[in-house]
């Protein structure tokens, strides 16, 4: 018997060593979030409204009860409950459920979590089949080349002259080698430098964005203008790296080519100048998303400006900058914190920043809807129009942009300037063909966490070199390093 | 002549079922995947995504190029290898943390055993010591993440040393939250190793004159050697599975300098592509632990036993 106890006793230690060792193998996540708070536009919105013929037609071609959407964010959840769905009383498609799926971004997170559920695609429909899904430009590459996403054109029916007056570039980034698009975009997303009009008075005298973008216009001149803020006590950037989009999308090649990892002489530009300004004081020693970087973008944060693309305004920018937020009732005017105190202007080089595309997914039995969510919240200019005035997104419809700046257009929180301008000729020349990969996300993060060692002084250059290849092997074990 | 007892132990065998076979379906049959794996030159490709219109083809995503041997055992113990890297960091971070625990829990256990010093309201003390261990672990590593982070409340207070990009103080915030977890648990196990000592032994020390550092060194620790083992070893076998704490502090590169990166960092940093490589690492883990888990049961198993009952046979 005791021979038995002592067998059972060390059986059961090895079990409790053991199951310690699987638990952390394959938990499934299940951090799926059901329509979330939303802004509702108080009904007045009707542009939106589906027609009686249209909700017959779609009635006709869906059969799925079930509408899931994949996105890492509310972005998108909030576009379409402000402007496809503005009353959530009324049924929407005679009561198909939306079903929002949200995993957030960060380590590849959404990727893997999005991966799996098109793993499970039953290609023959069904409701728990993944219906709409969003991608990011870090890694859209990896969607486009898959059979995962329907053809915009030839399966979900949007046609050619829908998308005219789309960004070819927003096309270009979304079509396979053999001409097919896989998605569509509803933003254009162009890089400006904002910056702060208070210091700009301070330090350069004029809040101006002719004057100021000459203080910036190139590199050389972005330096000298730093240190004359960093006199002032005042930081050019907030962290490390905010100048990173400025280099690492005028690459010459892709992070990845032929399954190795290449790094481009711009990402090493971009190392050199950032361990330039952290010696010198031009930054605050932030990163990305932190608290520093976000503390710097309230009107007396001490940062001068960030660089930021078009959804950063809406996104970011706004909501970090008012003293008041709009959930606690804070009012969008002057007065509430930064609110019509930051101006934009071109930067010292012209560079783009993310971008999110819907794609519909392979196997969905509720094609029709995604076709009428395309069309409306890509491609429709009275609707573009409308966000791109209200939220302050730049919107991916030449047309509706036009519209605007002929009409006037001002943005109350850049102090009434009309950044469109500055931002549709940025948005023509941007060129994303060669310089995607199916990596970047990973090759992205990993590389910045890496360098922040050798920015704070803790590792050499190569060290730090030395930690993104062993990380980068571990994270894509299908890719090879030098 | 017939036997009269009932047999109570089937019983025991029989509510011990369930246990075993949800182990055997989730823990165990996984387990011996992870070794399969761990010899396979196996890797999920993250460039494309798994073909839907063709369900036939198969996964596109998995290169797997078969059995591999060692190949993986070897790459992982290389001098620059997952291992070396990682394991020397998991070894740092958990002595940072359990050598202040260790002290920190004698010393109260002994002050709550104390016969001459009579605590009183030790249910209040003994609460508040096991509550951070009732926090989850991830909880705690925000607090501390929010505090101890540039322009956190203390690093202003401190005036800015941003303590969580230094290396040693990054390890120390680590260290200290695994502490603050830890000791109230520890203090609890030694307080019971330590009750079951004969108080007689305590009183004839008293009347021979004995000071308390003498007690302390010649009575309680020699006799609660087996549960201090205990302690240890299952001390390890935690450190070694460390994760989450020195993750949300130092992120997927355990940054600063990668000292964040433990054992278990490596294996989740690695799980979804890297699958043969960190299948081996996960075995070098199971193969550490399970040593030190035979190791506990043998002190527990000779020393307790004899130490306590069998000399005082023989008396």
């Amino acid at each position: 018997m005791a021979q038995l106890k002592r067998f059972l006793a060390g059986t059961m230690a090895l079990c409790v060593a053991g199951s310690l060792m699987t638990a952390c193998g394959g938990s499934e996540d299940k951090d799926s979030s059901n329509g979330g708070a939303a802004k509702s536009a108080d009904g007045k919105n009707s542009i939106a409204d589906v027609s009686a013929a249209d909700t017959e037609k779609l009635k006709e071609e869906n059969t799925g009860k079930k509408y899931n959407i994949y996105c890492w964010n509310t972005e998108f959840q909030s576009r379409f409950e402000t402007y496809y769905w503005p009353n959530k009383d009324e049924a929407l498609w005679d009561g198909v459920e939306v079903n929002w799926v949200i995993n957030p971004n960060d380590d590849n997170n959404y990727q893997i979590k999005l991966d799996e559920a098109l793993g499970k695609q039953n290609k023959d429909g069904g409701d728990d089949n993944v219906d709409l899904f969003l991608v990011e430009a870090d890694y859209c590459q990896k969607y486009v080349t898959s059979d995962a996403c329907l053809d915009v054109i030839g399966e979900v029916g949007v046609t050619k002259d829908d998308l005219k007056n789309q960004y070819a570039y927003t096309q270009e980034a979304m079509t396979d080698g053999n001409g097919t698009l896989k998605g569509v975009s509803w933003q254009a997303t162009p890089g400006l430098f904002m910056y702060n009009a208070e210091y700009a008075k301070q330090v350069l005298g004029t809040d101006d964005p002719a004057e100021v973008q000459k203080a910036v216009a190139d590199w050389d001149k972005f330096a000298e203008t730093a240190q004359k803020m960093a006199d002032a006590g005042i930081a050019m950037v907030a962290g490390f790296d905010d100048t990173y989009r400025c280099f690492s999308n005028n690459v010459a090649g892709p992070w990845v080519q032929d399954g190795k990892v290449v790094i481009d002489p711009q990402i090493d530009e971009w190392v050199k100048q950032t361990k330039d300004y952290t010696d010198k004081g031009y930054n605050k020693k932030a990163s990305l998303w932190d608290e520093t970087w976000t503390a710097g973008q309230k009107i007396d944060g001490g940062v001068f400006g960030y660089f930021y693309s078009t959804w950063g305004i809406p996104f970011c920018l706004l909501p970090n900058t008012l003293d008041k937020s709009t959930d606690e009732g804070g009012e969008l005017k002057e007065g509430n914190g930064g609110y019509g105190k930051w101006r934009a202007c071109e930067g010292p080089q012209a560079y783009f920043w993310g971008g999110t595309w819907i794609c519909g997914a392979y196997g969905s039995d509720n094609i029709a809807i995604t076709r009428d969510i395309m069309l409306k919240l890509t491609c429709d200019t009275d609707i573009m129009a409308k966000i791109t005035e209200t939220e302050q997104d730049y919107t991916n419809n030449k047309e509706a942009i036009k519209k605007l700046i002929d009409g006037g257009y001002t943005n109350p929180f850049l102090g009434g300037q009309d950044h469109l301008s500055l931002l549709s000729s940025a948005a023509e020349n941007i060129n994303m063909s060669g310089k995607l990969s199916a990596y970047d996300q990973g090759c992205n993060e990993t590389f910045q966490g890496a360098m922040k060692d050798y920015f704070n002084g803790n590792s050499s250059y190569d060290e730090a070199l030395a930690k993104f290849k062993t990380d980068i092997k571990t994270k894509y074990g299908d890719l090879t390093v030098d | 002549m017939k036997k009269k007892t009932i047999s109570y132990a089937k019983w025991g065998y029989i509510f011990l079922i369930p246990f075993f076979v949800v182990y055997f379906i989730f823990s165990f049959l996984p387990l011996i995947q992870t070794f399969g794996y761990s010899f396979l030159d196996y890797v999920v490709g993250q460039g494309t995504v798994k073909s839907i219109r063709d369900p036939g083809a198969g996964d596109s995503t998995i290169i797997n190029n078969g059995f591999c041997g060692f190949a993986n055992y070897s790459a992982v113990l290389k001098s620059d290898g997952l291992f070396s890297l990682s394991f020397k960091n998991t070894v740092i971070l958990w002595l940072v943390g359990f050598v202040p625990q260790i002290i920190v829990s004698l010393l109260l256990a002994s002050w709550f055993t104390d016969i001459r010093l009579k605590l009183k309201a030790q249910g209040f003390f003994k609460t508040v010591i096991y509550l951070p261990n009732v926090i989850m672990a991830s909880a705690l590593s925000l607090l501390f993440y929010s505090l101890f982070t540039q322009d956190g409340a203390l690093d202003t207070l401190f005036g800015n040393p941003v303590l969580l990009t230094k290396i040693w103080g990054a390890r120390g915030v680590v260290g200290f939250i695994n502490f603050l977890m830890w000791y109230g648990n520890t203090t609890i196990l030694l307080m019971a190793a330590m009750m079951g000592i004969d108080t007689s032994l305590y009183e004839a020390a008293q009347i021979d004159g004995a000071n308390p550092s003498q007690v302390f060194w010649q009575i309680t620790m020699p006799l609660i050697k087996p549960i201090l083992a205990y302690v240890l070893v299952t001390s390890m076998i935690g450190g070694l599975q460390m994760y989450d704490v020195p993750y949300l502090i130092g992120g997927t590169s355990g940054n600063p300098s990668g000292v964040l990166q433990t054992l278990v960092s490596q294996i989740q940093l690695g799980k979804n592509s890297s699958v043969g490589r960190v299948s081996a690492l996960s075995v070098m883990v199971f193969i550490v632990s399970a040593i030190l888990g035979f190791i506990t049961l043998k002190v527990m198993d000779d020393q307790s036993i004899r130490t306590r009952y069998g000399k005082k046979k023989k008396k």
